[in-house]
């Protein structure tokens, strides 16, 4: 068994010397009766944009503070220990900007029982503990409040989470274990698992209804209603109930087969090479039974194992490129420079069109034309859109207020004219640069001579799409990705002629779209096309060859892909797919495959078989007879080399090519734009530490390689 | 037209009041904020009052800026969670502030405008320091409308000095220590503490809590008073001691008619009978609550005899002495401020009025003997204001 208090957690400290300390206050506060209440704050020095977070040194300070509070209990003067943070901040997790340094498993192993040996002192104090959730509390942040006895929280807490498994760890400082047994596993399954998976938070009342907290007080008297309920607590006069506690039967029948249940879940959600929710499911099957400290002890194993792993490491960069790099862009011109945007032209009355129409009227909130050739095509945009903004408002997401406002914004015209005062066009029309060329053209006598233009082409060179205009320079390519409302991605294409202002247009329009945008020249695919069509052509190859199906999904499992590439090309349409297939191959012949089958799959409608619900059940016969024929089939292993090298090699040559300026840029495009795992940090991590950018150029995307310290993830339970 | 509506008090609460000033407790607590706490405390209390029904919301403050101001009554009502469709408004006369906004309410509840209101007042001097920002028409002293002193309280009560010269320092200091060990004395009786609203007070060593007043100073005595500075004037008799300070806090109360208390089941403290402001020579404004209560006694048809407790706001010493010799009544007579008063509680200037009416209300409760009651200040620019009430506890019988 562990004793916390007898390790040496030096060297954690000597990796901790800029930490931004997170220190622990004390306040007496007078109770009646002569009681007092240790009150503890959590303050960092810093405002709220710099939110607490939990460093070895932070952590040996809590240690400390709670002694002395437990040597004050033992004398008779304190009655009550409570922790609560600054204003709208409790903590939000363990500070893990050291976590790439750490040089050993052991290290790692002793971050995790230095929050155990921290945090856990709440629950050794001899008197009742209690944290006051007075903000955010996210990761180790709520696990100093699972740590306690008791918990209050704040009414307008906007986000309370265990998000570990998203970020590639556990909840390792008690949550795995506390968490189940303070609430149940169905709803800890849903905390530790479920959530971080779909990117949810809990907010305050979810959190008082699970049972995360005993009671929730409105925010102007949080502090206060917290320490009077408290104070009833200490003497006695306030009974907690605890409803969803886990009992023997809970425990006997329901534990394993929820765990089991959640299990299927994740492998048909993300499969099974993302470790972390696998390990954390691991820690909730093992916490029904067995003490407080075994529990911790197995959460200091696994989290041990998982902090010396490639996976996380993976995913903090992918982390801070999607929280940092994502919103400072590498490349963008001053802000300053950006046009005001107060009409907006949408040329194309289609699907997309109108898509773009309501994302624009939503949140740019300027008036909208869209146009196209007839009324009739107009008309039925228009509907669309009033269609979409009513959908909004029946399900209470605008207020009717804003509904009639947003429906005033958007008007259908045939008549270009109208576009005189638009400030930015956007065309969706047919993918085909005779098209778009005539679109532009025939626009920019009718608009201002400083309007932007933008194109919406995913695989058609920006600047020739702008060959027939007067004014190239206004024109950028504003890539969005299906479905638009949904996908936080634009690539916007700067080509040779674009000029800083329209650029700059693009970047703040984008912002103001709430869309990330990362900045690509204008060369075929831009990033994220042209890096899926080089696994679906791949794919495709091997399809066209001979090899199986299951044999091409085989070979790409490692990744750990939200989808295989047959269920890629489906979502996107076969049509789709193939078009992208030929386009790449027309512009890199030696390296891109095209696909005369996938051709014959998109004639023939379908690829895989689903049942009812829509689930895949296999493949559609008709479409395996369509591929059936090749000679040359490859095995599992040879493909997925082929995968690997195939782009390493080509994104070496992207960026040798300068398409974006970092493999930063490449990984953020492909994890917002294409939904590539944060434990493969994008692409370019996995690249380096599977040997495939070895193998291809002799180096490696990242110097160091973004890895672990190398050892085996210990699973929980494992023995030491 | 019908009768006036009866008026009843229904609770006052405050907040503990702080020390203004950096080093004082509220020095990270916005005004605004202090008032909604002392609100919400209030409706805490009294829960079979539905948040709807409150009519108006009356709160006051001095200087109505920054966290003082954009309307102080509607903020206040919306922070405070009660519904969109409760009005509200501010409301300003420098010290009578708080007692202002219960006279405004309460006769609107006597005409029958509102059934239920809430009226209070905030001051935080330390945010928002006396005089700060004022810009005082310069025809004020060219056209010698006002003396040179009638802008500085400090100078005005040194006025009341000359004006009775058997007004001493002495006496004035000897009030002052009676007033310290009053507060002291009611704080030990618990007295004071059933009508505070605790409120959560950040530092830069964390969160604490204020649950008492900041300012009481029980272990002064005569000796340490007579040393004291009189920073108004060289070899004065105003001193920091024998006058209220600077101060920070709020205080809020429920005012009802009488039939809504009755329709509501709500206990009713006090019951208004009748008020009165007058006017005084600025330069000598604290001899205002004379006058004023001169006014209101006329009104209600009493006289001083029938006035078994006062509440009188310690502005300052000797202008307390003022009232009381007018009336002829002694500095140390039990039926003034048993709770003792401003010079050791402190005087956030427009909260002070509903301080005086919590005090009165809980020593009305306690003296069924006594049917009638008065609370009164002094406010800058030569005025008073006073408050009758009558004590619903009134048994004839009682001692």
């Amino acid at each position: 068994m562990s004793d916390y208090s007898a390790l040496d957690f030096s060297p954690l400290v000597a990796l901790s010397a800029d930490e931004v300390v997170t220190h622990s206050f004390v306040r007496d506060v007078p109770l009646s009766h002569g009681r007092v209440l240790a009150l503890v704050t959590l303050d960092n020095g810093r405002d709220h944009t710099r939110p607490n977070t939990l460093g070895p040194v932070t952590l040996l300070e809590f240690a400390a503070t709670m002694d002395a509070l437990k040597a004050r209990a033992a004398r008779g003067e304190i009655h009550g220990v409570a922790v609560t943070g600054k204003p709208f901040i409790l903590a939000a997790g363990a500070d893990l900007s050291k976590v790439s340094e750490i040089p050993s498993l052991e290290t790692g192993k002793l971050l995790a029982q230095l929050g155990h040996h921290a945090l856990g002192k709440q629950s050794e104090l001899g008197v009742p503990s209690f944290v006051f959730i007075n903000g955010l509390a996210l990761g180790g942040g709520l696990e100093i409040a699972l740590n306690a006895d008791y918990r209050t929280v704040d009414a307008s807490v906007p986000a309370i989470a265990l998000p570990e498994v998203s970020l590639g760890l556990i909840p390792g400082w008690g949550g795995s274990y506390l968490l189940p047994n303070l609430i149940g596993i169905e709803n800890a399954l849903k905390v530790i698992i479920e959530n971080p998976l779909k990117n949810r938070v809990l907010k305050a009342a979810d959190a008082l209804e699970l049972g995360i907290a005993d009671v929730l007080f409105a925010s102007a008297s949080f502090l206060e209603n917290s320490i009077a309920w408290a104070e009833k607590v200490i003497a006695g006069t306030e009974t907690v109930a605890r409803p969803n506690l886990p009992g023997k039967i809970e425990r006997l029948v329901k534990w394993d087969a929820a765990v089991g249940i959640a299990r299927r879940m994740l492998e048909n959600r993300i499969g099974t090479v993302a470790m972390s929710p696998h390990v954390a499911l691991d820690l909730l099957k093992a916490a029904k039974s067995g003490t407080r400290q075994e529990g911790f002890e197995r959460e200091d194993d696994s989290l041990a194992g998982l902090i010396s792993g490639d996976q996380l490491q993976a995913s903090i960069y992918a982390f801070n490129l999607v929280q940092k790099r994502a919103k400072r862009p590498a490349g963008a011109p001053d802000k300053a420079l950006a046009r005001p945007i107060t009409k907006v032209g949408v040329i194309g009355a289609g699907l997309m069109a109108s898509q773009f129409a309501l994302l624009f009227v939503r949140r740019l909130r300027v008036p909208v034309v869209i146009t196209d050739l007839d009324q009739a095509r107009v008309d039925k945009g228009v509907a669309y859109i009033h269609d979409e903004i009513l959908a909004l408002e029946n399900k209470k997401r605008i207020t009717s207020d804003e509904a009639n406002r947003l429906r005033a914004l958007v008007t259908g015209t045939t008549d270009k004219a109208q576009f005189a005062d638009a400030d930015w066009v956007i065309e969706a029309v047919f993918e085909e640069l005779g098209v778009k060329q005539d679109v532009f053209a025939e626009i920019e006598k009718h608009i201002a001579p400083d309007a932007i233009l933008a194109t919406n082409t995913s695989s058609l060179s920006v600047e020739q799409i702008g060959a027939k205009l007067a004014h190239p320079e206004r024109l950028v390519g504003f890539h969005f990705f299906n479905p638009v409302a949904i996908m936080p991605l634009i690539e916007v294409v700067n080509t040779p002629q674009t000029n800083d202002v329209t650029l700059s247009t693009a970047m703040v329009v984008a912002g103001k779209l709430k869309k990330n945008a990362v900045i690509t020249r204008d060369t075929p695919g831009f990033v994220v096309n042209r890096i899926l069509a080089k696994v679906l052509g791949e794919a495709m190859h091997a399809v066209d060859t001979g090899t199986p199906f299951d044999v091409v999904s085989e070979a790409i499992a490692p990744f750990g892909l939200p989808m295989t590439p047959f269920e890629l090309l489906e979502l996107v349409g076969l049509k789709v797919g193939a078009h992208v297939l030929d386009t790449h191959h027309a512009a890199f012949p030696d390296r891109f495959f095209e696909s005369e089958n996938l051709h014959k799959l998109a004639e023939h409608g379908k690829l895989l078989e689903r049942d009812a619900k829509g689930k895949i059940k296999g493949y559609d016969k008709a479409a395996l007879k369509i591929v059936a024929g090749g000679t040359t089939p490859m095995t599992a292993t040879d493909l997925q080399r082929r995968f690997e090298d195939g782009l390493a090699d080509e994104i070496k040559r992207m960026l040798d090519d300068d398409v974006v300026h970092a493999a930063e840029d490449i990984d953020l495009c492909m994890i917002l734009g294409a939904g590539y795992p944060f434990q493969m940090g994008g692409v370019t991590p996995y690249l380096d530490r599977v040997g495939a950018s070895e193998r291809v150029f002799g180096g490696t995307f990242h110097t160091p390689p973004i890895r672990g310290v190398g050892a085996v993830p210990a699973l929980a339970g494992a023995a030491e | 037209m019908a009768d006036r509506a009866e008026v009843v008090f229904v609770d006052g609460v405050r907040t503990p009041f702080g020390r203004a000033g950096e080093k004082g407790m509220y020095w990270n607590t916005r005004a605004d904020d202090l008032v909604v706490k002392a609100m919400i405390g209030l409706l805490e209390r009294n829960p079979a009052v539905p948040g709807e029904r409150i009519d108006e919301v009356a709160i006051a403050a001095t200087t109505q800026t920054g966290d003082q101001g954009l309307t102080l009554g509607r903020t206040a009502a919306l922070l405070s969670g009660l519904p969109k469709s409760v009005p509200g408004f501010a409301i300003d006369r420098m010290c009578a502030g708080a007692m202002t906004a219960v006279t405004t309410l309460g006769a609107g509840i006597g005409f029958g405008a509102y059934d239920l209101a809430i009226a209070g007042g905030v001051e935080h001097m330390g945010r928002h320091p006396m005089g700060s920002g004022v810009d005082p028409n310069p025809r004020f002293l060219s056209e010698r409308l006002v003396s040179e002193d009638a802008l500085n309280m400090g100078a005005t009560a040194e006025r009341i000095h000359d004006r009775f010269p058997s007004y001493t320092k002495e006496r004035s200091d000897r009030f002052a220590l009676r007033s310290q060990q009053k507060v002291a004395a009611a704080y030990a009786a618990e007295k004071i503490q059933p009508d505070l609203i605790p409120v959560a007070i950040r530092s830069d060593a964390g969160w604490g809590l204020a649950t008492r007043d900041e300012a009481p100073r029980p272990e002064t005595t005569l000796e340490g008073l007579a040393t004291l500075k009189t920073p108004f004037r060289p070899f004065g008799r105003v001193t920091a001691g024998n006058a209220s300070g600077l101060n920070d806090g709020a205080s809020a109360c429920l005012l009802a008619s009488g039939k809504a208390a009755k329709e509501l089941g709500l206990t009713v403290k006090m019951k208004l009978v009748s008020f009165a402001f007058a006017g005084v020579e600025p330069e000598v404004m604290g001899l205002g609550p004379v006058p004023s209560t001169e006014k209101a006694l006329r009104k209600a048809g009493l006289s001083i005899t029938d006035i078994g407790l006062f509440e009188l706001n310690e502005a300052f010493a000797v202008q307390v002495i003022s009232f009381l010799d007018h009336f002829g009544i002694d500095d140390d007579d039990p039926r003034v401020n048993e709770y003792g008063g401003a010079i050791a509680i402190g005087h956030p200037l427009a909260s002070s009025g509903v301080r005086l009416m919590n005090q009165l209300a809980r020593q009305f409760s306690e003296h069924p003997e006594v049917r009638y009651g008065l609370t009164a200040m002094c406010i800058g620019l030569g005025q008073g204001g006073t408050v009758i009430w009558e004590n619903p506890h009134f048994n004839r019988k009682a001692k």
